[in-house]
This record gives C-alpha cells, structure tokens and sequence, in this order.
C-alpha cells in the first residue's frame, strides 16, 4: 500500500506504458522494490519471479502486486 | 516428557472430578492435542452415539509443546463427534488458556455424561469443581468471562465458554476463549451446551515442567524463532496485514466464492479487503483495524482488533459495542462479506464480534445465510417463514438482522441454526446448500483453485480448509509453486498437506507457523521436549496414521465413499469469470489417485495393509 502511486483509489490505477514494457519496467516506472513484490499476478495468473524481467503486458492487462502475504 | 502425564475426567451426571494418568503409550503413537485426544475419544464413544446425548465426550487437549517456550505454544483443541457432520470433530484455537491448562498441570480434560444442572468447570492447578452457572445461563460469552472474573476476583482467570447460540440449539455454535479466540467449527460448543457444561476457567501457576533436554529444546525452539522471524511472511506479512490481505489476492485469481458460490469473484471485494482494514473510514477518520494482537508466545502475531464506527448502523445504539475487539479474519470476511454479497466492512465486523460475543462460526453462519437468501430469491423461502423480513444479498441489513435473530435463538433465527444443509433440505433444496459432510466451505472456490476441492471432499470434518491448505502451493508458492488450474500431482499435494497438518495440530503449535516451517523444523523442537526419538519423517507417519484413524471412525459412523463429494455446482456449474472461466472442479481425476496413494480400496476404506502399516487396529 505504501507504494500505491498517486491518483489511485480503491487500491488501483491504471497507467500508460510504452509499447513492449514489461512486469519490471512497470514496477520501476513506480518505485516498487522488486524484492517486496511476492506475489505478482497478470490478468489473475501467476507470474513467477523468473518471468517478471521478461513478461511483455498487453494493453488492457491487470496487474496485480502483493508484498508477502499468507493467510487461512 | 513433556506431557504432564495427567488427565481431567470429568463426569458431568455425577458431578465428579477424577485424575488418571495419561496413556504414554498412545502419546508415542499419536503425540497429543488433535491425535491424541482422538484417539481416547475413537476408544470411549461408539462413532454412532448421537452428538448430543450424554454418550458423546467432549475432550479439551492441549499438545506436548503447549505453554513452552516454543513460539506459538499458545494451541488447544476441542475434540469430539460433531453435531453438523456426524464425524469426528477437532477445532483448534490459540489465546491463552490452553496454555494454562498445562500451568495447571493438565494435558486434557475428558467431559462424560451430562449435568442435571448448567454448571461450569473451575480449575485452580490441581484442584478442580464443578460449579453452578445457573446465573449465567442464557448469557452470553462475553458477560459469562466477566461474571467469573468478578466471581473469582481474578483477572488472570483463563475462560472458555459457550454462548446463547449453542444454549438455543445452534448447530456450528463454538467455545470462545479469551473472549475472541475460538475453537469455532463443526459445533463442538453446541456439544458442550448439550452437556449443560458453560464454561471452563482455568488458573495454573506451575509452569511447563518436564522437558526432556532444556538446552537441546531452547537450541531448536530459538532457530525455530528465527526461521518465523526472517520469513517474509511470518516475519512481515501476516503480522500486518493478516490473513484478510487474501480477499483481493483470491478474487484476482478468480476462487472468491461469491453470493453462495454463484459466482467466483466479488466486485466489492477490495471494500471488505485487509488493505480497507487499514484505511481512514470517511465517516469518522479512523481505520477499522486498531491493532494487531498474538496468542500466547506467539512471534507472529496476526490476530486482528478492529473498532467499528460510532455512527454504523449496526451499532449507533448500542455504545457496549463501541469498543475495540476480535476483528475480521479472512475466512470470517469472506462468509459474511462475499458470500452474502456484502461489502460493508463494519457491518462484518459487527456481525463477527456477535460471533465472538455469542459463540458461532462466522463461516457456517456467513454460508448458511448466503443459502437462506439464495431460497428466498428462489421463492423457496418468504416473508412468512422470516416474520416479514426480506432477504437479499449484498444487504447488510439482512446480515445484521440474521446474526442477531440466530442469537435470539427464536423465529427464523432456530433455522439459520440449523446450518446450511438442513436448511435446505427443509425447505426442499438440498442442492443450494454449499457444504461437504454437512459442513459449510470456507473461502477459496474449488473451480479456481482445484487441489483444494479434493482437500474439501476428503477432508475428515466436512468442508475445511484446515485439514489440508494446498492454497498455501497452489496460491501463494509456500513450499512451491503448483498451478491452481492443474489436476495432476494435486492428489499427492493433498496428502502431503493433510498428513503434515494433522501432525502440526497434535503438537500444540499454530498450523501458521508452516508458511516457514516445515516438519523439519518442528522436529527438534518436538524431539527436544518430548520423550523418544522425534523425527520429521515419524510425525509425517504420525499424521498419516491420525488421518486414517479419523476416517476410520467416520467410515463406522455410518460415511461411505459417496459422502467424499463437492455440491453439484461446484462439479457442474462452471466459473463465470476470472482466470477459471469456463471449470468446473474436476475431482474425478483426482480422487482415485488419491485413495490409492492413501492405501484404501476403491470404496475409500483403508486396507488392511494400510492399518497395519500405520500399526491401526
Ligand atoms: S500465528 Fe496468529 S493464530 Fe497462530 S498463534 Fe500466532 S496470533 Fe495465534
């Protein structure tokens, strides 16, 4: 929550990104430190750490960041 | 050692008090707390006694680590034959007086019999009477704590009790302890009611003695400390954030079971969110959340305190509401916020403290309301049957009117009792009711996330996500990674998860701490206290031998096979949205794999190879 940028409401935003960027450029593009982002979720799929360098977004995806959660 | 090596036997008809020494035989085979105490319960009761005649037994236990140093030894468990399920019932819950049961220098507590007269159990160390509750009798939790407080003239007094729900009958009524801790599902504190039993209040000034190397048990029991604390979850996640940061993790993943699992995602749900625990209300500035609270010797700390406004309609009259209390877990959030299709944080969270208050699981009661307004919206049930009330969901006025009408005991409150299965076989739906066994499910949706379908079709006390919490891989990756949409290796997943969990509640540990412990963790802590050589590999065993001695005495009350089902819609019905658009839960593919992994016929029913290897009878 902490590093929510401003303007978001509903714990959301919706942003602009260059064509091709990927979950890391997102992340940096808003100062969130890759190490706190445990779980990070696109269009309700998982994507894990190994992939966010790589994972181009689509326009129109959601994503979804969370520290490290856990619950039951 | 370890084990204090006695035993309470109360018997309620005669008023008698006895202490007899614990089988450590038993202990070596079964550990304590969950395993244990069944087993004397599968040895004393015939599995088809009626749960709440005198013939049932009702077992408090605490496990050979409660009260010690090790982090969150604060555990305890309620064993007994359920009254929603007809199975083998065992609720855990933290706060402090399991662990002063072992101050007190008891490992369990057996209650027979039932007492002419409401009476409450008042234990002073090794002292131990039954006394008159006829005062408190029809009060509630929260004024039974304070009674025997001012009662006793002691505030240190540890105090679980029954409340007016399961004195009127309600069948998933809990024991509360430490006012909002619970051993809240199956009904074990409708049993305890049956019995005229209201309350239990411990005072144990002794300690923990008996560990059986100090210095190996304080080595394993502070790595234990560190792995919790250098976790990013244990260590930072669930302490602030709780188990409600799930809400808006589960409904992106398309598994939030919605308006009695119509659907799998909420459109409110981010307002009922641990993230909207934490935000200024607009109504008067202050967040819900006021803190975050532990059990006893617990590092973790993820217990919730929640304050509702002032000015919320559910409480602006009632200023003994106004204070700070037992907030909102997820499981709670989401039956009484999603199921029902509300999203008005407080009203939840005023619904939650009646369950504290009165004693009943919010996730039976949140899914037995959604039930009763889906028979309303289907014409099954009308303004007749509730005394004019209408039902509908996403209407935090009937939430707040069902909560207080069930507590009442009267009218349409003795239906919402009845839980969700009866409910709807009364009313000539049996299909509506969202239960397995007879118990309502909790809050992930096994379309979207499928291992946890075959955990709640098998598990041991009907729909449960304690018995075996494969969202733990399947979700969030803790051990590893599984795809929640894959069918494949979720039978050996279930397993795995359901024998390690039931070896974690026999030990006196929170099953939370598993997010960084595994059984290789908690082995020395175990092997350090207790006498015999503790390995993870024997508690893997023990728990395997736990789970089939549960299945055994469920398969002799009377379940077969054909009771390891999921509701027709979760089998039918395919999710509407969200990532599992499209599923439906395939548990066919699962299931045989699963009894032949678990060495029982096709029938579901152990081999006898299988009971001798895990040396069952
Ligand atoms: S992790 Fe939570 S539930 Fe478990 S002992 Fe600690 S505070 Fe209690």
């Amino acid at each position: 929550m902490a590093y929510l940028p401003p303007g978001a409401s509903d714990n959301a935003v919706s942003v602009r990104l260059d064509e091709g960027a990927t979950i890391f450029d997102l992340m940096d593009s808003h100062q969130v430190p890759r190490e706190q982002a445990h779980l990070v979720v696109c269009n309700g799929l998982f994507v894990p750490p190994s992939q966010r360098e790589g994972y181009r977004l689509q326009d129109g995806d959601v994503v979804a960041l969370w520290p490290p959660v856990a619950g039951g | 050692m370890s084990w204090a090596g006695k035993i309470l036997r109360v018997n309620l008809t005669q008023g008698s008090c006895t202490t007899e020494a614990l089988n450590r035989q038993w202990a070596q085979e079964y550990l304590g707390q969950r395993g244990l105490a069944t087993k004397y319960l599968v040895e004393e009761i015939d599995p088809k006694v009626d749960p709440l005649s005198p013939e049932n037994k009702m077992i408090m236990t605490t496990g050979p680590l409660t009260g010690t140093m090790a982090a969150t030894s604060g555990r305890y468990s309620v064993v007994t034959k359920g009254p929603l399920t007809n199975c083998v019932a065992c609720s855990n819950s933290g706060g402090f007086i399991g662990a002063e049961m072992r101050f007190a220098g008891w490992d369990m507590i057996i209650f027979e019999g039932k007492s002419p007269k409401p009476v409450y159990l008042y234990i002073v160390n090794d002292k131990a009477e039954l006394l008159s509750a006829e005062e408190i009798w029809g009060t509630s939790v929260w004024h039974t704590d304070e009674w025997l407080h001012a009662k006793h003239q002691d505030p240190m007094l540890r105090i679980a009790a029954v409340g007016r729900s399961a004195e009127a009958g309600c069948l998933y009524a809990a024991v509360v302890n430490d006012l909002h801790r619970a051993a809240g599902r199956s009904g074990v504190g409708t049993v305890m009611a049956s019995k005229n039993l209201k309350a239990v209040a411990i005072r144990g000034t002794n300690g923990v003695a008996n560990v059986k190397d100090f210095g190996k048990f304080m080595q394993a029991v502070n790595d234990g400390k560190k792995v919790l604390a250098d976790n990013a979850v244990t260590g930072q996640g669930l302490p602030t954030y709780g188990t409600q940061v799930l809400m808006n993790v589960i409904n992106e993943m398309g598994a939030l079971p919605t308006r009695n699992m119509r659907e799998v995602q909420f459109e409110g749900a981010n307002k009922v969110s641990g993230e909207a625990m934490h935000e200024s209300r607009p109504s008067d500035g202050k967040p819900n959340l006021t803190t975050n609270a532990g059990c006893f010797g617990c590092t973790i700390a993820c217990g919730r305190i929640s304050t509702i406004d002032r000015g919320h309609f559910s409480i602006e009259n009632k200023p003994e509401y106004w204070g700070s209390s037992g907030g909102l877990e997820y499981e709670a959030a989401w039956a009484l916020g999603p199921d029902t299709g509300v999203d008005d944080l407080d009203a939840l969270t005023y619904v939650n403290f009646l369950c504290n208050e009165d004693g009943f699981d919010p996730i039976s009661f949140g899914a037995t309301l959604a039930a009763a307004i889906e028979l309303f919206k289907e014409g099954a049930i009308t303004t007749e049957h509730t005394g004019g009330h209408e039902l509908a969901f996403g209407s935090a006025e009937s939430l707040v009117w069902g909560a207080e009408t069930l507590v009442s005991g009267e009218g349409f409150g003795k239906d919402l009792g009845l839980g969700s299965k009866r409910l709807c076989e009364k009313y000539g739906r049996p299909e509506l009711s969202m239960t397995v066994k007879g118990q309502e499910f909790p809050a992930y949706d096994p379309r979207g996330i499928q291992g946890m379908g075959l955990a709640y079709a098998t598990s041991n006390r009907g729909a449960c996500h304690l018995r075996g919490y494969t969202v733990a891989s399947e979700i969030l990756g803790i051990p590893e990674k599984t795809d929640p949409l894959e069918t494949t290796g979720k039978a050996g997943l279930v397993k795995a998860f359901q024998d390690a969990t039931a070896a974690v509640d026999s030990s006196g540990l929170c099953l939370f701490t598993t997010f960084a412990w595994s059984l290789e963790d908690i082995a020395p802590q175990v092997d350090g206290a207790c006498e015999g050589d503790w390995s993870a590999e024997r508690l893997a065993e023990l728990g395997e031998r736990i789970w089939n001695m549960e299945r055994d005495f469920n398969l002799r009350a009377g379940l077969t096979a054909a009771d390891d089902t999921l509701p027709k819609r979760l089998l039918k019905e395919a999710a509407k949205t969200g990532p599992a658009e499209g599923r439906v839960n395939d548990l066919d593919k699962m299931l045989p794999e699963y009894y032949e992994l678990r060495g029982w016929s096709a029938e579901g029913v152990p081999t006898d190879e299988t009971r001798q290897r895990l040396g069952l009878s």
